[in-house]
């Protein structure tokens, strides 16, 4: 349990969000691309950061899904950048040993000619700890 | 020397909570001058001010210094007090020893010995306190109300009707503001136009109600019962003595393709036009920037079919100076502009329009005649989605919303919604809404009835993005009860603009020295205890130019503000403030910088005759202060670079002698 309450700590410290703002109007959920493909959507991230119902979105599969497009930063009316949220988790999780998403000998079958070289430093970057 | 009294207020447990009051009473004993010191639960009660006077009577005081509230607060019951007891009112001294001390500490140590030494600065200040008293001046009886919308057309018509002539000066060619363009009117679903132009052509016509339309403030100078005000009357190339309305010119001009102001550009008009039908007054006014006459010298055809001989195309602004006792603000609001909130296309589809503009859709007299047609190629939609706060509620994002919540939002839209599904069944609307406000009387039985007879879609949940597509709009946004991402192919988006008061605001309240808020709506004396008056004496607030309000709260305040005129105007003489600049002729130097400096215009030189060494004389340039003018607020005296000026009871002395108590 205070494991999970410094986790939260650690989110809003990473993030620099304050989800106390945020006044669920929901225009991040309505404004994001990756919408389906989320079980846990931008706005329920930012009511459960600040409930401090952190688990489930530790063991989400969504922060992957997020595309960081920040459409939802860019239209939050209050401020709150929920995609700041998400990548802040993202990064929690992944500074677990052996949370890597995506490790150098898994690069390999992602290769093709028309990948650029640049998604893959950025893709190393955002999915290796 | 001084025979001072020291009087500690509890103020129940505000002070007495962090303050040892009976400690600070007992240390201010031993300071220069007080002969009696003593603390009381609620110095301002009837007993308080009972034993402040028989203190004064028994220890025959000469000044007292109460430590209790704000002096904003209490000062002017412990003048009166003073007074009561045979004191001169301003041998009073407040320390603040709540607002700036009980209620910022929380430990009682720190507290008492703060207390201790804002009593003991009072008391110093007040060794040197000398009887002053207030000068009088007469009021002039005649008010300005500046914006001839519902408030201001309201205030005048209140005022009018106690008997005091009052001046409207509208920058529009007509009074009626705001409400003239709206179509029904929550909740009860009245027609704006049905109740407002009664009251129009009650005020055009009124004996005591002068409008100066097409006109606006150009300087304020003078004080409450005391205004001169120069009001520019833009020319309207037609004169309104002779001008009768009939309208035939309007028909008549051959540019017809000026975007009509009053239908938010989404018709046109004239260049010599008439805003609306049920204009007040009724005469015609030429657009400088549209008509032909005007830019090349080439038509002139309005003039040969005026029968009333009215077109002048030489008539020049005029400047009016009018002197008024009382000014009433009711400048109103504007919708703010969309054209940041790229996310909703305001910009990139005609079908985009803001609830004002569906307002006209839905009007008669607008555009489309009251039919629901969109404005891109003029067919009836058959999905129409509203999106509430937009521009509102917005934080730190002050370059693109609101922080406020705009409060008529959800009751237009309610109202916009209801009439849709009522006219037109076949029409499917969608609300998208973050809270559903409606807390006015027979506010939420309206919103109820959209949704349960008139079968309004309410979505929790706001609109994150509106695509155009082909002739569709796709309206992406959340649906949070539900927990997932709507989209909606939708004809038509209705906008709830956010509203911000008119931007002439500011540039009036700079003028009037009224204070504002950082959105730009004009500061009330006090929230709750005087709501209509602007801290600068004899301004008074009418309507939205103070906050968000729909029409029932505008009238009801409008009302309120013409009372508090009409009890400024029903004075013959106002007592002023006798804490006013004074020069020390003898070290001024004429500098002039006090001259610059002042925001009232109080301040002017002379030519004086001074007797120099060997019985010489010399002439000398000096200032002079006329008390009548000056509101004592001190800027003079710090900038004056010989130390000439002086502000009356608060002379350089005495804050000296105040800041030495403290660093003692």
């Amino acid at each position: 349990m205070e494991k999970l309450e410094n986790i939260q700590k650690e989110i809003i410290r990473i993030s620099g969000v304050n989800p106390k703002k945020c006044m669920q109007c929901g225009k991040c959920s309505g404004t994001c691309p990756a919408y389906d493909q989320m079980e846990y959507h931008p706005h329920q991230f930012v009511s459960m950061l600040k409930s401090g119902d952190i688990e489930p979105l530790l063991k989400s599969e969504s922060i992957y899904a997020c595309l960081t497009c920040f459409a939802c930063v860019d239209r939050c009316p209050r401020g709150v950048e929920p995609a700041k949220i998400i990548d802040a988790v993202r990064v929690i999780v992944q500074r677990e040993q052996g949370k890597s998403r995506l490790k150098a000998d898994g690069i390999e079958k992602y290769l093709d000619e028309e990948i650029p070289g640049q998604a893959l430093v950025t893709a190393m970057r955002k999915y290796n700890k | 020397m001084q025979r001072i009294g020291v009087f500690v207020c509890w103020c129940g447990t505000n002070i007495a909570g962090t303050v040892d009051v009976s400690k600070v009473s007992e240390a201010l004993k031993n300071e220069p001058g007080v002969v009696y010191s003593t603390d009381y639960q609620y110095m301002c009660s009837q007993a308080g001010q009972d034993l402040i006077k028989n203190a004064v009577k028994e220890h025959n005081l000469t000044g007292i210094v109460v430590c209790s509230c704000s002096p904003r607060m209490h000062e002017n019951t412990f003048r009166k007090t003073a007074s009561a007891a045979g004191l001169n009112p301003y041998m009073v001294e407040i320390a603040n020893i709540r607002e700036q001390c009980s209620w910022v500490h929380k430990d009682i140590e720190v507290g008492t010995e703060k207390a201790i030494i804002l009593g003991r600065a009072a008391i110093a200040k007040l060794h040197l306190n000398a009887p002053l008293t207030a000068g009088e001046s007469p009021v002039t009886k005649r008010a300005l109300v500046i914006g001839g919308g519902i408030a201001g057309i309201q205030t005048a018509l209140d005022i009018a009707e106690a008997g005091f002539p009052v001046d409207i000066v509208e920058k529009q060619p007509t009074i009626g503001g705001k409400m003239a363009q709206l179509d029904k009117t929550f909740p009860t679903l009245d027609c704006a136009a049905c109740i407002l132009t009664p009251k129009m052509v009650e005020a055009g016509s009124h004996e005591k109600i002068n409008i100066y339309a097409y006109s606006q403030v150009e300087e304020v100078n003078g004080f409450v019962g005391n205004f001169e005000v120069k009001i520019r009357k833009k020319a309207r190339f037609v004169k309104e003595d002779l001008c009768t309305g009939c309208g035939i010119c309007t028909e008549k001009c051959p540019q017809k393709k000026v975007p009509n102001e009053f239908n938010l550009g989404m018709d046109n008009r004239s260049a010599i036009y008439i805003p609306f039908a049920q204009a007040v007054p009724k005469i015609a006014t030429i657009d400088p920037n549209a008509c032909a006459k005007l830019k090349t010298g080439k038509c002139g055809l309005c003039e040969r079919v005026c029968t009333a001989k009215a077109i002048d195309y030489t008539q020049q602004d005029q400047i009016i100076t009018e002197k008024y006792g009382a000014i009433v603000v009711a400048t109103g609001f504007n919708p703010i502009s969309m054209d940041k909130f790229d996310e909703f296309a305001y910009n990139q589809s005609k079908d985009v329009v803001t609830s004002l503009e569906y307002e006209r859709i839905m009007n008669a007299a607008g555009p489309t005649a009251g039919k629901l047609l969109r404005p891109s190629d003029g067919k009836h939609p058959h999905k129409i989605v509203f999106i509430q706060c937009v521009g509102s509620r917005c934080e730190n994002c002050a370059e693109k919303g609101k922080e406020y919540c705009s409060k008529i939002c959800c009751m237009y839209t309610a109202k916009h919604a209801m009439l849709t599904r009522d006219k037109y069944p076949d029409t499917d609307v969608t609300v998208f809404y973050i809270d559903v406000r409606t807390p006015g009387k027979a506010f939420d039985e309206f919103y109820r009835r959209a949704v349960e007879d008139y079968g309004v879609n309410y979505v929790k949940g706001m609109v994150g993005k509106v695509i155009p597509d082909g002739d569709k709009l796709i309206v992406r946004g959340s649906s949070l009860l539900d927990n997932k991402q709507l989209t909606i192919e939708a004809d038509m988006v209705v906008l709830a603009a956010a509203i911000e008061p008119d931007k002439t605001a500011r540039s009036l309240a700079t003028m009037l020295t009224a204070s504002m808020d950082t959105n730009d709506f004009f500061t009330e004396a006090h929230p709750k205890l005087r709501p209509v008056e602007s801290p600068t004496a004899g301004v008074f607030l009418s309507g939205t130019c103070q906050g968000p309000k729909d029409i029932p709260e505008t009238v009801s305040q409008a009302g309120a503000a013409a009372a508090k005129v009409i009890g400024l105007l029903a004075k013959d003489k106002l007592t002023g403030n006798p804490c006013v600049a004074e020069p020390n002729q003898l070290m001024c130097n004429g500098c002039s910088s006090c001259e610059r400096v002042c925001p009232y215009g109080a301040i002017t030189y002379e030519d004086k005759e001074y007797r120099m060494p060997d019985r010489t004389t010399q002439m000398r340039r000096v200032a002079s202060v006329n008390p009548a003018v000056c509101q004592g607020c001190g800027a003079c005296t710090v900038a004056c670079p010989s130390g000439a000026m002086d502000l009356k009871g608060f002379t350089n002395k005495q804050i000296m002698a105040e800041v030495d108590a403290i660093c003692k």
